[in-house]
């Protein structure tokens, strides 16, 4: 099971270079730092799919990162190669945002602030209609700037909504710099927990560990409070040279670049014994 | 009109079992009834207005029809790009309820005056806009909306008092006429019908015919209607405690513009930031001529000096 996540992070990886080298498009660090939690989820964690309403939800807050997941779904047998080679094409709704209208996606995002909100109502519903359902957002660590995000904390945690898990992925830059020169958002566990929520430390690009906490939540909350998992992670983790440099959160690459990139991950794939050449 | 909200939420409520209501901790004195008899469908989330459109959102998704209540100024543009990203682009059934025609909070100042939610409403394709001129067409505003299946807002005034000649008459979609005079026509919705019917009242007086069409379903927009009564008449006055730009005047010069009617259009409506000066709601009217005889001296100026 190890291999498997640890593979499916690193076709995730390949798949983020791939597709936005051909399409010449950036927020590829943003991507790179998440690939090892889409893994967890996709490959571990989330029960269910399709139109089931007992199906778990996954709730991508930091929308700009769609192209890990539309590889994780990929993965996951959730969206086909062939659609997932419409990414950036025109007519496409495998977009540079989520798009509600391609089926597996939960929810549209792109507006930063505004998933956990919505999370939480899908939260709130299921458990009025006694569902099975837990809600997964994912946010970073910049958005949690906006305002709203803290509003969705507060009601969540009033209204002990065990069945929502918040992920913060914490890879320390946001689109102008670091986010602890922007504006830091740390102790970032402890204002979360000040805000009534179970809070829970992981190495965010451990896809093992990330599975077993995520995995671990709605067992071990014994204190009637959502979880937040604080995953620390790498911004542009995997790409050496992309490795906590603020300009990858725009930047597209160069045919040099991406040869380098790909290789890179090759050897990474190579080293940790995973199967290297079925993409 | 808030009691006749409420009224019509119990009703549907009782044979909905999806309905239920959120509020920004406002509706003091007309939430309570729906708190007792449903205390596991009501959630007050705090004065969190962006939240609150974001929890209806997934509740919607969750299978819910959410009510989301506030002040029209705070349910509107606090939480507009909620509004937007969330129950219009998802097509969900969220209905947002917001309470205060233009001036309806007098003294209260300019923060609670919503004088641009009906233009920034209308501007969202698929979410329904009401807004009903009295307690009758609030109940009637509320069963039609029952059956519609996208998001709504619905702007709630203050008043209580019965609009004659309405009836209680609402379908979405259309306008509803008080009189048939060929003379002009006076559009009007929510807390202003009653100045316009006045209105209509003291130009019979001098002769001049009027025509009030009571626009109470500003989206979807009564365009047919519209379409159809501004081809019969010269002049239209657009009656609104808004700001002239994008509510009901723009609503009327965009028929007639699309239409190549011939009919003039007057918007009387705000033109300016109502900073500085706050008083009754019968006040701010006066102040921004949205009164009866304004409107009866606006037609009859623009009527002669046409003749």
């Amino acid at each position: 099971m190890a291999d498997d996540l640890r593979k499916m992070s690193l076709d995730i990886r390949r798949a983020v270079i791939e597709q936005s080298f051909r399409a010449g498009v950036g927020h590829i660090g943003s991507c790179l730092s998440i690939a090892d939690v889409l893994a967890a989820l996709y490959g571990n964690v989330l029960r269910g799919d399709g139109d089931d309403p007992a199906r778990d939800r996954f709730i991508l807050s930091k929308g700009h990162a769609v192209l890990a997941l539309y590889a994780a779904l990929h993965e996951a047998g959730r969206l086909s190669k062939s659609e997932l080679d419409t990414y950036c094409t025109d007519g496409t709704a495998v977009s540079g945002h989520p798009d509600h209208a391609l089926g597996p996606i939960e929810l549209s995002t792109g507006s930063l602030g505004q998933g956990l909100s919505v999370g939480a109502g899908v939260a709130l519903g299921a458990r009025l209609s006694d569902s099975p359902s837990r809600v997964f957002v994912l946010l970073s660590d910049a958005e949690c700037n906006e305002g709203a995000v803290w509003e969705a904390a507060m009601f969540a945690a009033h209204h002990d909504l065990t069945n929502l898990v918040a992920i913060i992925d914490v890879n320390g830059q946001q689109a102008l710099g670091r986010t602890s020169d922007v504006i830091d958002m740390e102790p970032l566990s402890e204002r979360w927990r000040a805000f009534g929520w179970d809070t829970h430390e992981v190495d965010g690009n451990d896809p093992d560990a990330l599975a077993a906490q995520l995995e671990a939540l709605p067992a071990t909350s014994t204190t009637g409070k959502p979880h937040v998992v604080v995953a620390r992670t790498t911004f542009g983790k995997g790409v050496s040279y992309m490795e906590s440099q603020v300009h990858w959160h725009y930047w597209p690459m160069s045919e040099e670049l991406y040869a380098q990139a790909l290789a890179e991950l090759d050897a990474a794939g190579a080293s940790a014994g995973a199967t290297i050449g079925e993409r | 009109m808030r009691r006749a909200f409420i009224d019509s939420l119990l009703e549907l409520a009782a044979r909905d079992d999806s309905v239920v209501l959120l509020t920004g901790d406002l509706g003091f004195t007309v939430v309570e009834p729906f708190v007792e008899r449903h205390p596991d469908r009501f959630f007050n989330v705090g004065v969190a207005e962006q939240n609150m459109l974001g929890i209806a959102t997934g509740m919607a998704q969750s299978g819910y029809t959410p009510f989301a209540y506030s002040i029209a100024t705070f349910a509107s543009m606090r939480a507009y790009e909620f509004i937007r990203n969330g129950p219009v682009l998802h097509e969900l059934p969220v209905r947002i309820v917001g309470v205060g025609d233009g001036f309806d909070y007098g003294p209260n100042g300019p923060t609670h005056y919503p004088l641009e939610d009906i233009g920034l409403m209308r501007l969202q394709p698929g979410l329904g806009v009401v807004a009903p001129a009295d307690p009758e067409q609030t109940n009637a505003a509320m069963d039609a909306l029952a059956e519609h299946p996208g998001p709504a807002y619905i702007k709630l005034g203050k008043g209580d008092e019965r609009v004659p000649g309405l009836e209680g008459r609402f379908r979405l979609g259309r306008i509803e006429l008080i009189g048939d005079g060929d003379d002009v026509a006076i559009l009007a919705c929510g807390g202003m019908v009653g100045a316009a019917v006045e209105a209509a009242r003291l130009l019979a007086a001098e002769g001049v015919g009027a025509t009030v069409a009571v626009t109470a379903s500003i989206s979807p927009a009564p365009l047919e209607d519209l379409a159809e009564l501004l081809g019969r008449v010269p002049l239209a006055i657009a009656l609104e405690a808004h700001y002239v730009t994008g509510g009901l005047g723009s609503l009327a010069c965009e028929v007639v513009a699309e239409r190549g009617l011939g009919c003039r259009v007057v918007r009387q409506g705000v033109r300016a930031v109502p900073r500085g000066e706050s008083g009754s709601t019968r006040h701010m009217w006066e102040r921004h001529d949205l009164t009866a005889s304004a409107v009866a001296d606006a037609a009859v100026s623009v009527l002669n000096s046409s003749r």
